[in-house]
């Protein structure tokens, strides 16, 4: 057993090894193909705590994203912030902002809560787009974001992302990982698979919910500055609906709850229709339908996220 | 005044379309708790068949405006209702043991596949009917001047509504509908032929949803294969609002939203036209959790 587990930990510090080296051999165009996965694992990470592990329908992440990047924009292009410290500072307005709109809405039920999300992050591009505040530069939206420069090195070439993305990613799955087995992590499992014992074992549900947003709200705020910073435009469509129900799919089709499920759900969202290529017009069609055919074969995702073991500790 | 009349008939008759697609998903969530995200592509496809019979074969021709029309409308609907069943046999019925959110993926999956579908077949420019074979005139009622169109597609649709209404409450289909929402299990044990209701469900819904689109073809003139998009995102708030799974919530959800909207629009601000029907969703919503008619009961997962 014990033994099985070395061998399966190191065949996947091999695989990582051997992606990270992937950009050595791939041109331009794949490297930023394989960033933007990373982007949106990263998403599908932070959308994992709150769909996955807690079970909410939450449907409008972009939202999140979006406060992250525009934050960084305006407090980098108006007072002039170096990028790398906004990671941060990006992170914890999501946060605040997701526990603000996560409150009052945190008690409805399933679908409900479902369409309230959905509102939430139209009202967000709503938003932007009508220039609130005079702030976020309307439909244009905010350009000349500058680059992140760490130890004196700019980060600007896809190579350079490339290794930030997925070094960022490291971190995340660490995190989340330790995470999940904590005691928040449990009862978040908890709340997901039996709401109503959970709160008959104790478990102060509404604020463990409320936690859950406020840290996915907060990475993907984080996610949403590395964008910032990558793209140096943000603009209201980069934040629509649409790419909140990317995100929602890459977490229930790699395997809602399940972290490695989720980077290989965002390879194949992100990645298939580039490989599609070849089908020219008919690849997203092709798209639509294996996404059917996926589901129907694989209902529980394709990396089934598997139930924690715990041994009990013997006391005596 | 005459501003508040004219955009008040307007939202009711961008409302009573909101109302008829709400319909399918609102019958579609109260049998299989599944939300039909490929709703809003069936009544594309209903906005785009409807376009073809008409180019085609030249109804209105051949058997005079009235008759014409009607035989469009009812082939169209039968068409969509078709591809609405197929679409629950391909799509959804592998999937009615497994975790509810793994349906959502594939019917999201649906939706990318028939809008292109439907980009493939036409093409991704807009397309415009016919404008001759409608009636143009306006009439007044209390003075004001109404579009006759705006009158039709408002009429039609609440007819559209009485006759679901009446099916579902008084005929012995609509019992057996009406049963399995309540209980599928118990539905079954009672001789109730399951499957076959979901197939009626998936057949009424769509055929509802197609009839609109051709509405919208017909009343604002153009058709794009994105437009359901928009329409299903708006008609599924609408669901919501009145509380999903609820056939009359349905209805009074969309009529609301869409006189919400239009007056929103006019009063408030063109701009915020939708963030404000989704404000008024998401405070509908604090307060009454479950929609304006749902059913306050302690739902368990």
């Amino acid at each position: 057993m014990k033994n099985n587990l070395t061998i399966k930990s190191g065949i996947t510090c091999a695989l990582i090894l051997l992606f990270f080296c992937c950009p050595a051999v791939l041109n331009r165009y794949w490297v930023d193909v394989l960033n933007n996965v990373g982007l949106y694992a990263l998403l599908g990470l932070s959308l994992n705590i709150i769909l996955g592990d807690a079970g909410l329908f939450h449907m409008g992440h972009a939202a999140f994203y979006a406060i992250g990047a525009y934050t960084a924009a305006i407090l980098n292009t108006q007072y002039h912030v170096p990028m790398l410290y906004l990671i941060p500072i990006g992170g914890i307005i999501a946060a605040v902002f997701g526990a603000i709109v996560a409150r009052p809405i945190i008690h409805l039920r399933g679908d409900y809560l479902l369409v309230v999300t959905i509102g939430m992050v139209e009202i967000v591009r709503i938003a932007l787009i009508n220039n609130v505040f005079g702030l976020t530069g309307g439909a244009n939206g905010i350009f000349g974001i500058d680059r992140m420069i760490i130890a004196g090195m700019k980060i600007r070439r896809p190579h350079h992302f490339f290794y930030f993305i997925y070094f960022f990613m490291i971190i995340t799955v660490f995190v989340f990982s330790r995470l999940k087995q904590s005691r928040f992590g449990r009862a978040l499992n908890y709340i997901r698979e039996d709401e109503t014992a959970a709160q008959g074992s104790g478990i102060h549900t509404a604020h463990y919910k409320l936690l859950a947003f406020i840290l996915g709200a907060g990475w993907a705020g984080m996610t949403g500055v590395i964008y910032a910073s990558k793209m140096t435009i943000i603009s209201p469509e980069s934040f629509s609906f649409w790419e909140s129900v990317v995100v929602f799919m890459i977490v229930i089709l790699g395997g809602s709850g399940s972290i490695p499920g989720v980077i290989l759900g965002a390879f194949l969202i992100i990645g298939l229709p580039e490989i599609f290529r070849g089908f020219a017009e008919a690849r997203m069609l092709v798209f639509g339908g294996a996404m059917m055919l996926l589901m129907i074969f694989r209902p529980q995702g394709i990396i089934k996220s598997v139930p924690q073991m715990y041994k009990i500790r013997n006391k005596s | 005044m005459e501003q508040f009349f004219l955009q008040l008939t307007n939202g009711l008759t961008i409302g009573s379309i909101y109302a008829l697609i709400a319909l399918g998903y609102t019958m579609v969530y109260g049998v299989l708790k599944l939300i039909n995200f490929a709703h809003g592509d069936l009544f594309t496809t209903g906005a785009y068949l409807g376009f073809t019979v008409l180019a085609s074969l030249a109804l209105t021709d051949h058997l005079g405006q009235l008759a014409g029309i009607i035989t469009l409308a009812v082939m169209v609907m039968i068409m969509v209702g078709m591809i609405g069943i197929v679409l629950e046999r391909a799509a959804y019925k592998p999937l009615r043991q497994s975790p509810r959110l793994s349906a959502v993926v594939s019917a999201l999956g649906a939706s990318i596949f028939i809008q292109n579908a439907i980009m493939l077949i036409y093409g991704a420019t807009f397309f415009f009917y016919p404008q001759d074979i409608l009636p143009k005139f306006t009439i007044g009622i209390f003075g004001i001047e109404i579009p006759i169109m705006r009158c039709i597609v408002f009429m039609v649709s609440i007819a559209l509504m009485t006759s679901l209404y009446i099916f579902i409450q008084k005929t012995t289909m609509g019992a057996a509908i009406r049963a399995a929402a309540i209980d599928q299990d118990a539905a079954r044990l009672m001789g109730i032929n399951v499957d076959r209701v979901i197939s009626v469900v998936f057949f009424v819904g769509p055929a509802l949803g197609g009839a609109a689109g051709l509405m919208v073809g017909m009343y604002y003139g153009h058709i794009n294969f994105t437009m359901g998009w928009v329409y299903g995102l708006k008609a599924f708030t609408a669901a919501i609002l009145g509380g999903i799974g609820n056939i009359p919530g349905a209805m009074l959800g969309g009529l609301l939203l869409g006189v919400i909207e239009s007056l929103g629009a006019a009063y408030i601000s063109f701009a915020w036209k939708d963030a404000l029907a989704f404000c008024v969703l998401i405070l509908i919503l604090i307060f009454r959790p479950t929609g304006l008619l749902g059913e306050r009961v302690a739902e368990k997962i």
